[in-house]
């Protein structure tokens, strides 16, 4: 029988306590520097569902209207019903199974933070990461009073009651399932030979109507 | 078929065609363009026994042309965009012209844009990847600091979760270029994520990263750590040359098979955390609404697609008799392993030829060599790839998605080739 060398041993009981995280067993490179604090915090914008990464601040429906006229409404209309193609931020609740459905921040989005977190990172677009943490806040604010989900226009938004906001749709939601709910399509049976007797065109992509302007067009965004 | 005798004639037609594909996008709807396409009719002062110009002057010196570009006589061969699909072109699309193109790697300057606040003009000297959250040590590394770690050389497609998402309810476009041109495929070289990762070293609760681009909409995105240590890459070469700034230059994420939105350019920060973030772009978007009103969310692969690209409505067949069908196919859970081609709108299927390199998650090119007499043609082709998987039909797509979920449309392609040579997107029965 083979007796394996102490060095062996000591080696696979290392592999086996860093099997999680096989990478750490291999040697570091000595690349790149350590930030400091103050560096991380500029880059360090996001903000996840359980309120983590929000800053200090505060702002009500009210004062987001005001800004939201200012800052917003050129684009996304004056109640958010969305100018031309840019998006639509309010209604369409109840559409999501409707034959055109309406995807609003109010009827589809999951998580309150995500609001927070676009509007910091992209808004308003051209000239993104510009607002304050307070009007961030204020604008988040009146977004979700706009949707029916803050009713209170002088309700204050902060980080200690941002987390107790439920959006409508936050249970619309579920992970990928293809390979259980498509297993069908795992299949070696394709069909080679006569395989239909007869076949038609039922559609031609001349005669649908694809209106350069039609906000019912479909879209890629 | 008829062809114009007269250049003058020939010329003018097809710089109007030119301009009314540069202008809406839409070819099929203006008629034929088969005569009016790229090849047309010879001068026969330049053929047999003639001497061409070319043949008796020289040319541009090798000082002329020091970025090389392709001739002059391709450059109808270009990224086309759809200016109805969204509100602004610095938050838009354009799509690959596969019907111009052959062998499975994309040329750099046709590879689709997708981008969400314009092309980012990032001086590489100023760039910067910071690495923090769930780490043992916060790093921040330069393009400099990456460019000297271990090398790999991959070639893989990125197709955009909402290729060919138009085409849910029907028809719609007339091109291979628009209803399958936000795929392209090149060849990469980079870093492993991982190296990067293991270099700042990962805490034990960690499972989750989010990945961020240095552009003016900050895309992020959530990458499970899972994905990120098996085949994710850091890259800043694509084709052997820098990364063009469109796609992310000086370094963007390369995700194998999945979809081309979590791919990050211009990539400034990587967070480490324990759970996603649910991003604006993995909720409101890139979440796959079900005709039952609920959505699937994190349907990161890529499934099994393929599309005959030649014929197709840009490209018409233009001769009888001897012909070349190809196109292209592909699938985020592997390698292409066989793809069947009829030309009878599915009564019988033959399997089509593949040639050049078959790698994992790349575009793989195939062939089908035909005789054609004129008859009307109904053309699909359907791909099979290494987990067994079988690219279905859109009947079959729908009847399990419904028509509203944008994203991930892998659906068999008809197109109807006429008596004239003329093609057209359809759907059969």
């Amino acid at each position: 029988m083979r007796i394996l060398s102490p060095h062996i041993v000591a080696a696979l009981l290392l592999a086996a306590a860093t099997a999680s995280h096989a990478h750490a067993a291999e040697p570091k490179l000595g690349l790149g520097v350590e930030p400091t604090a103050e560096e991380i915090a500029g880059w360090d914008i996001d903000v996840q569902p359980d309120g983590r990464g929000l800053p200090a601040g505060h702002g009500t429906p009210a004062q987001g209207e005001a800004i939201f006229l200012e800052q917003c409404a050129a684009c996304h209309g004056d109640f958010g019903e969305g100018r031309d193609r840019w998006p639509v931020l309010a209604g369409g609740r109840g559409s999501l199974q409707a034959d055109r459905p309406e995807k609003t921040i109010g009827s589809y989005w999951e998580s309150a933070s995500t609001v927070f977190d676009y509007v910091r990172r992209a808004m308003p677009f051209g000239n993104a990461q510009s607002l304050d943490s307070d009007q961030i806040y204020a604008i988040t604010a009146f977004l979700l009073n706009m949707n029916d989900v803050i009713d209170d226009p002088e309700f204050e938004l902060n980080r200690d009651n941002f987390t107790a906001i439920k959006m409508p749709n936050a249970d619309g939601f579920y992970d990928d399932d293809r390979e259980t709910a498509e297993r069908a399509f795992w299949r070696a049976d394709a069909c080679m030979q006569n395989c239909k007797t007869s076949v038609s065109v039922i559609a031609r992509a001349v005669v649908l109507d694809v209106t350069p302007d039609s906000k019912s067009a479909p879209g890629v965004d | 078929m008829s062809e114009h005798s007269d250049p003058h004639t020939r010329k003018t037609s097809r710089r109007r065609f030119l301009k009314s594909v540069g202008a809406g996008g839409l070819v099929a709807a203006s008629g034929p363009v088969w005569a009016q396409s790229a090849i047309g009719t010879p001068n026969a002062e330049n053929l047999p026994p003639h001497v061409a110009d070319w043949s008796k002057y020289p040319g541009d010196g090798v000082a002329d042309r020091p970025y090389g570009k392709p001739s002059k006589f391709e450059a109808h061969v270009v990224r086309r965009d759809v200016e109805w699909l969204t509100a602004t072109r610095q938050s838009s699309v354009n799509f690959t012209p596969w019907h111009e193109l052959d062998g499975i790697i994309t040329p750099n300057g046709l590879c689709f844009e997708r981008h969400h606040g314009g092309v980012a003009e990032i001086n590489p000297t100023d760039h910067r990847l910071l690495v923090h959250g769930l780490v043992d040590k916060p790093l921040v590394f330069s393009i400099a600091d990456i460019m000297r770690m271990p090398r790999v050389n991959r070639v893989y497609f990125l197709e955009c979760a909402a290729n060919s998402g138009m085409e849910w309810r029907g028809p719609q476009l007339n091109g291979c270029q628009f209803t399958h041109g936000m795929i392209h495929n090149v060849m990469y070289t980079g870093v492993p994520l991982k190296t990067v990762l293991n270099e700042a070293g990962l805490k034990p609760n960690a499972k989750w990263l989010l990945v961020e681009g240095g552009d003016a909409s900050g895309m992020n995105r959530s990458l499970p750590l899972k994905k990120a240590l098996d085949d994710c890459l850091l890259a800043f070469k694509m084709n052997g040359e820098a990364l063009r700034p469109e796609q992310g230059y000086p370094l963007r994420l390369v995700v194998p098979g999945w979809e081309g939105n979590i791919w990050i350019k211009w990539l400034r920060r990587i967070e480490v955390g324990d759970k996603p973030w649910l991003t604006r772009e993995e909720t409101s978007k890139y979440t796959d609404l079900m005709a039952d009103g609920r959505a699937r969310r994190f349907t990161f692969v890529m499934d099994a697609k393929s599309v005959i690209t030649n014929p197709s409505p840009q490209a018409p067949l233009r001769a009888r008799g001897r012909n070349v069908l190809t196109g292209i196919a592909w699938s985020g859970r592997g390698a292409i392993t066989r793809v069947d081609v009829t030309l009878d709108g599915g009564r019988n299927w033959r399997e089509a030829h593949i040639d050049g390199p078959v790698f994992e998650r790349s575009v793989t090119r195939f062939y089908v060599d035909f005789d054609w007499q004129g008859e009307e043609l109904l053309i699909q082709s359907r791909c099979h790839d290494a987990t067994g998987y079988l690219q279905p039909t859109k009947s079959e797509l729908r009847a399990i998605r419904g028509v509203n979920s944008i994203y991930h449309n892998n659906g068999i392609q008809t197109w109807l080739v006429r008596s004239s040579g003329e093609a057209e997107n359809v759907e059969i029965t």
